[in-house]
């Protein structure tokens, strides 16, 4: 009895090490375990992850019968990442065409990327400025493998100091910044800092109208504030424990 | 040969097994009955009659305001029912109405979203009198729910917040779309996860 239990358990091991990377949606039974960040062994690289969010027939917010949000999102991450290429900075990117990638997908490039900052880009016609969000996961402290479908609880403390210093790269831009947590794949799946940025449009005061998502000189102004901060954030992401 | 002892044994295991039978389907007619009256206690049914006998309080609604990510407190007068099913449902009939209202710090262009609220004690929760409030939304209010984290988030947030200032039992919340999960509320906030009231904090405007 004891012996077959023995076998049954060693059997559901061996089954549970071979479960493939799933690509489909999250399933919490076969998702491959979080690599530990072992960052003390191996000479860190700054890596950033910029995740394009939507894409394929996802598409988003729809802002008018044109404008889709994979769109605009696509669209931010190739111009930031050219931005942050040009400042010698790693870029991975999650999607590059107007593609559907899963919620798994984006998670496994950005935990096998063990990324300094792990970036997710949203836009809304809500609001004002940019929303710039962290996971509502509970801190947890780190452990050799962290559940998928949380993993983001790990990095909460660094994900507030890269959000930190992103509102405050926004704030000498003048864009207004709006804080908040949130419950959002795939981000509380990134094993990285993480930061979801929502572009808003511009409210206009009493006398000027909004101004829109599309503003070129506007989207400029989040770029420059964006690039600024996680240059910064190379200087101060390794300091983290 | 069959001996009396095993007769005897044989007869007293009969009894038992037709004693339990009868037990067994009391039960289930029982549990059926309690089912029935359960589902006629519920909102959707009594609301009007509810409402009716109701006495006029004062209630908290935490409103949501999309230009700065913040909750904030609200007091309305309105006949409240007794029932907590109940309560819990005016209270987001009233949310939903602020919503709707022209001028609306969070618009959302319906303002009735909430078909029911269920209340049910927490499982496995330690010593604790918490209840977790499942909020059913209609597909018709989520069609018209702006898309984003930000107004999804705070939709939520609202809801959760001003069930718990009202209710304070309530210390968890499930939300349900015409009576299934859904993954998102409109492609962003997650409804596959339960809410803690703790969650609203850091978005109350003190
Ligand atoms: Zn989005």
């Amino acid at each position: 009895m004891l012996l077959s239990l023995c076998a049954l358990l060693a059997v559901g091991a061996a089954a549970a090490q071979e479960a493939p990377p799933q690509s489909t949606l999250p399933d919490m039974g076969k998702l491959p375990a979080v690599p530990p960040a072992t960052r003390a062994q191996v000479q860190p690289q700054y890596v950033v992850v910029l995740d394009a969010a939507h894409g394929g027939g996802d598409v988003g917010a729809r802002f008018t019968d044109k404008l889709l949000e994979k769109d605009l999102t696509l669209g931010f991450s190739v111009r930031l990442r050219q931005a942050l290429a040009s400042h010698g900075i790693q870029v991975i990117t999650t999607r590059d065409t107007d593609t559907a990638v899963s919620m798994v997908a984006r998670g496994e490039a950005a935990n096998h990327a063990m990324a300094a900052a792990c970036i997710t880009l949203h836009a809304t016609a809500t609001g004002s400025g940019v929303h710039l969000f962290t996971s509502s996961l509970a801190p947890t402290p780190y452990t050799k493998f962290l559940p998928w479908q949380t993993g983001q609880s790990a990095y909460a403390t660094q994900s507030l100091r890269l959000s930190s210093e992103i509102s405050t790269a926004l704030g000498h831009t003048a864009v207004p910044v709006t804080l908040g947590r949130t419950s959002l794949q795939p981000m509380d799946s990134f094993a990285c800092p993480a930061v979801a940025v929502e572009i808003a449009p511009l409210a206009g005061g009493n006398t000027t109208s909004a101004t829109p998502l599309t503003d070129v000189g506007y989207q400029n102004r989040i770029l420059d504030a964006l690039t600024a901060a996680l240059t910064q954030w190379k200087n101060d992401w390794r300091q983290q424990p | 040969m069959i001996t009396r002892f095993q007769r005897f044994l044989f007869g007293a295991m009969l009894l038992a097994a037709v004693v339990m039978a009868v037990v067994l389907i009391r039960m289930r007619e029982r549990a059926h009955d309690r089912l029935i009256m359960a589902a006629d206690s519920q909102p959707m049914n009594t609301l009007s009659t509810a409402l009716s006998t109701a006495q006029v309080e004062t209630i908290t609604l935490l409103v949501a305001n999309d230009m700065d990510g913040s909750l904030i407190s609200v007091e309305r007068k309105f006949p409240m029912p007794k029932d907590p099913n109940a309560r819990a449902r005016v209270l987001m009939q009233k949310l939903l109405e602020e919503y709707a209202a022209p001028k609306s710090t969070h618009p959302i262009a319906n303002a009735s979203g909430v078909d029911e609220v269920f209340l049910m004690p927490v499982p496995q929760q330690k010593g604790g009198q918490g209840e977790m409030a499942v909020v059913n939304l209609n597909a018709v209010f989520v069609q018209a729910q702006p898309s984003g984290i930000e107004p999804e988030t705070l939709t939520l947030l609202s809801m959760i917040a001003t069930l718990h200032a009202n209710l304070p039992q309530i210390t968890e919340v499930r939300f349900l779309v015409d009576g299934q999960q859904k993954d998102t509320l409109a492609g962003h906030a997650d409804l596959t996860r339960v809410y803690l009231a703790s969650d609203t904090q850091t978005a109350v405007r003190q």
